[in-house]
């Protein structure tokens, strides 16, 4: 049981790593966001998961309302996380950034 | 009819505010269910006037228990998407393997709720971003390859589509 926590937070850790690599090589504006969904999602779902298995271990009635607290936070960043998103995106829209693409290179990196 | 609806309005938001306040406190004396109640009540009754649904051709509870059911298939996809947007992102030759470009298209979705949560499903899933989303269900999504935008908007309207019963 422990181990498969310990794994499940080893590889929300390394989607996190990824993410974070992503965020830094991807060219523009835009496809920065791509690589920072990938952070909130199972990055934290992952390494959430592991931590709410971890609390099961001791099989008792109080941690078993704590694993769904912990399951609680991935359902609300789940529901927040796109909404914030999009008004960075929307903002970006707004501020008139063209998007990087294959035949315009270097549109507008930052 | 207004009244009613304010009613069932109230009731189903007291039942959920009341299921959350017990998993979070975890306290189940008298003292603390009824501050809870109280305070439940209180909130239910400011916002029962501006949590009215909009009518539906099936039940709310139908309505939870297929939004259930799309959740595994949602996530799922997200750990196939975050595989691909991972091997890209890894890749020496990132710069060739990308082609960030913004397809447009016209959801079939009526439903007002419908298109929030395919718009926000769009979102959370990696390589995909929703830039715009009009109220006729016209969207514009930021894909970062040919095989993110591959998929839309395919299986995934369809199931959401089906969630609210179109």
């Amino acid at each position: 049981m422990n181990l498969i926590s310990v794994l499940l937070i080893a590889i929300g850790l390394f989607f996190f790593l990824g993410g974070s690599i992503g965020i830094i090589r991807l060219p523009d504006f835009y496809s920065r966001l791509h690589a920072a969904g990938m952070l909130d999602t199972m990055g934290l779902f992952l390494s959430m998961a592991g931590l709410a298995l971890y609390v099961l271990t001791d099989f008792t009635f109080a941690n078993v309302l704590v694993a769904i607290k912990i399951m609680l936070i991935v359902v609300f960043v789940f529901i927040t996380s796109p909404t914030a998103t999009h008004a960075i995106v929307d903002a970006g829209v707004r501020g008139f950034r063209e998007p990087w693409t294959k035949d315009k290179k270097g549109g507008s990196s930052i | 009819m207004k009244v009613q609806q304010r009613k069932s309005s109230f009731v189903i938001s007291f039942l959920i505010l009341l299921l959350f306040w017990v998993v979070f406190s975890g306290r189940f004396d008298l003292f603390h269910i009824s501050l809870g109640m109280v305070s439940c009540a209180i909130v239910s009754w400011f916002v029962s006037d501006l949590s009215i649904p909009n009518p539906r051709p099936m039940g709310i509870l139908r309505l939870w228990y297929n939004f259930f059911l799309y959740i595994p298939w949602l996530i799922w996809q997200i750990l196939l998407a975050n595989f691909h947007v991972m091997s890209l992102v890894l890749s020496p030759n990132m710069m060739e393997r990308i082609d960030p470009h913004i397809l447009r298209f016209r959801s079939r979705i009526r439903d007002e709720l419908g298109l929030v949560t395919f718009a926000n499903s769009i979102t959370l899933t990696p390589g995909t971003i929703t830039v715009h989303i009009s109220a006729y269900g016209d969207l514009s999504v930021h894909a970062i390859d040919k095989d993110s935008a591959a998929a839309l908007p395919g299986e995934m309207e369809e199931r959401v589509a089906r969630i609210f019963g179109e």
